[in-house]
């Protein structure tokens, strides 16, 4: 899977959860979950839910913590999949 | 850990706790009960002269019984918890089917659809004394245990 083709999926799974939504109109890598997005901790278990029903893999506590911005996700979903 | 020890845990007091009791309780469900006082404040004006129960008083008791009791319970499965426990809602949707009347005994049971990342979220029903459905939603907060970091 793609890098592009993963943060076109990521888009769709936070969309719902976005409070700021000029935060969606630059969506990359740089952009932060809580600060840009403003989507709060609770709404980031279920995007976080969401991630491993939509790519089939299983988050850890460790990889959770460690997800601020969209590159992190990315990065930690591309760990996944290749771990599969 | 038993039931009565869940309520020692709880982080409410009087006028705002709003379990007297847990019948049952496991991983996945907990069922508890609470008598609506007739001296509750809030029946002074919910209504003039026309005592109910509000509707976010029964959703209240619903999270405090549902999600805070459960919570407890699931927190303490992994290590034994702190008293400095650190809780908030975070969302609720629930539909309400009958008033609660003040002196009335209702039951809540709440089945756990997860918890991740401390967050619970959870089916949630009241009935009443007659096993009528009082409400039911889906509730969800976060639970975190500070341990250390007082």
């Amino acid at each position: 899977m793609s890098e592009k083709e993963i943060i076109e999926r990521l888009k769709k799974i936070v969309e719902p959860y976005v409070q700021r939504s000029e935060g969606l109109e630059n969506f990359q890598e740089k952009t932060d979950f809580l600060n840009d997005l403003e989507i709060n901790s609770a709404n980031l278990v279920d995007v976080v839910l969401d991630v491993e029903d939509e790519f089939d893999i299983e988050i850890d506590n460790d990889s959770m913590e460690g997800m601020l911005t969209v590159g992190d996700a990315k990065s930690i979903i591309q760990d996944k999949i290749k771990a599969e | 850990m038993d039931k009565k020890d869940i309520l020692k845990h709880l982080p409410y007091s009087k006028p705002f706790l709003f379990v007297d009791e847990i019948l049952e309780i496991n991983e996945n469900s907990v069922t508890g009960q609470y008598t609506f006082s007739p001296q509750h404040d809030f029946y002074k004006g919910h209504f003039k002269d026309n005592p109910v129960t509000p509707g976010v008083i029964l959703t209240e008791c619903m999270a405090q019984i549902g999600l805070v009791c459960l919570g407890i319970f699931l927190l303490n499965k992994d290590s034994s918890i702190s008293e400095n426990l650190h809780i908030a809602l975070s969302s609720s949707e629930v539909e309400y089917f009958k008033p609660v009347f003040p002196g009335e005994t209702v039951e809540v049971v709440s089945e756990k659809q997860y918890f991740r990342f401390n967050k619970l979220k959870c089916k949630v029903s009241m009935f009443n004394n007659s096993e009528e459905l009082v409400c039911r939603g889906v509730i969800a907060g976060m639970i975190i245990d500070n341990k250390g970091n007082e």
